[in-house]
């Protein structure tokens, strides 16, 4: 049985509010659904997040950046409440360079909700999930600021 | 041999630090600069943008942006210190967020702790105002060959 979300509410704020944040939208970030509680986020290629401008290889930096904020989204699949999350740590493993002139996308899943840490795992790919081209590690710190990440949330 | 590398490495010789970052197209639209301090080591900094942020209520920067950052630092950073014509290939990435990126310039230094024949590593601090609370920290592994 696939699990739905554990506040299909939170989690639709948040990923509306993630992909909305400047610098997700600078960098052109899609959320294109929840499956189960695994969102998944892509981007399209653009010359301007280019790293090698001879190949035309999108930088590992934007790769960065959407596992991050894909991570954050699968966090929120698992939240009752709403709650400020901050990333801990990330580790990324570039598994092959991504195909210039494809979209990438970006599937994570937080697999351990603990008190006061939540953990995720992520893998980008351009077609399929099992043909990846990076893998990503990340812990959150849960509820790390009183300040609602939401503003329309703040009592 | 790589061309992106020979055209670094020239502008490289003639310190056209401006140029080194246009030619990233990623690192020109995130905003960021570098240079050399007194001791002649690379300093990187990024002057605060809104299109970098990531959590708008504190505000603070977005912490793939902050990632991004010290990656592109990482590897010019070891494209700069070496002679080799190959392009480094990042590997692996770890990053540590040990406090938010406040809107202001982000600073960055990097250390090559290891440099092989295959393999380099490189360690990355990131800070704002003192270098003693730092905003991250993260090491980089890059491939220094390319098997054709």
């Amino acid at each position: 049985m696939t699990p739905t979300p554990v506040n299909p509410e939170v989690l639709e704020a948040m990923s509306d509010l993630f992909v909305s944040l400047p610098h997700s939208r600078t960098l052109g970030f899609r959320y294109l659904g929840t499956d189960g509680r695994r969102p998944v986020l892509c981007v399209d290629w653009r010359e301007d997040l280019v790293g090698n401008p001879v190949t035309g290889v999108v930088h590992g930096g934007v790769i960065t950046s959407l596992v991050d904020t894909t991570s954050a989204i699968s966090v929120t699949a698992q939240l009752a409440e709403f709650e400020t999350i901050a990333t801990l740590d990330l580790r990324i493993d570039y598994l092959k360079s991504a195909t210039p002139g494809k979209t990438i996308h970006c599937r994570a899943e937080c697999y351990r909700l603990a008190s006061q840490i939540a953990f995720t795992r992520a893998v980008c790919y351009h077609d399929d999930p099992a043909d990846p081209i990076a893998h990503g590690v990340a812990t959150f710190m849960r509820a790390s600021n009183p300040k609602p990440m939401l503003p329309e949330a703040e009592q | 041999m790589s061309a992106y590398m020979e055209r670094f490495l020239a502008l490289r010789d003639e310190k056209r630090f401006d140029d080194i970052i246009e030619a990233i197209p990623y690192a020109s639209m995130m905003g960021m600069t570098f240079g050399e301090n007194e001791a002649g080591e690379l300093l990187f900094s990024l002057p605060f943008h809104e299109r970098n942020v990531g959590n708008t209520t504190l505000p603070a920067l977005h912490g793939g942006l902050i990632g991004g950052y010290l990656e592109i630092a990482a590897q010019v950073h070891l494209m700069w210190n070496r002679e080799s014509l190959e392009t480094p290939k990042i590997v692996d990435f770890s990053l540590d967020y040990l406090r938010s990126g406040r809107p202001q310039t982000l600073y960055a230094r990097c250390e090559i702790t290891k440099q092989g024949k295959r393999v380099a590593h490189v360690l990355i601090e990131a800070w704002q105002d003192d270098p003693s609370r730092p905003v991250a920290v993260a090491r980089a592994h890059f491939l220094l060959t390319t098997a054709s």
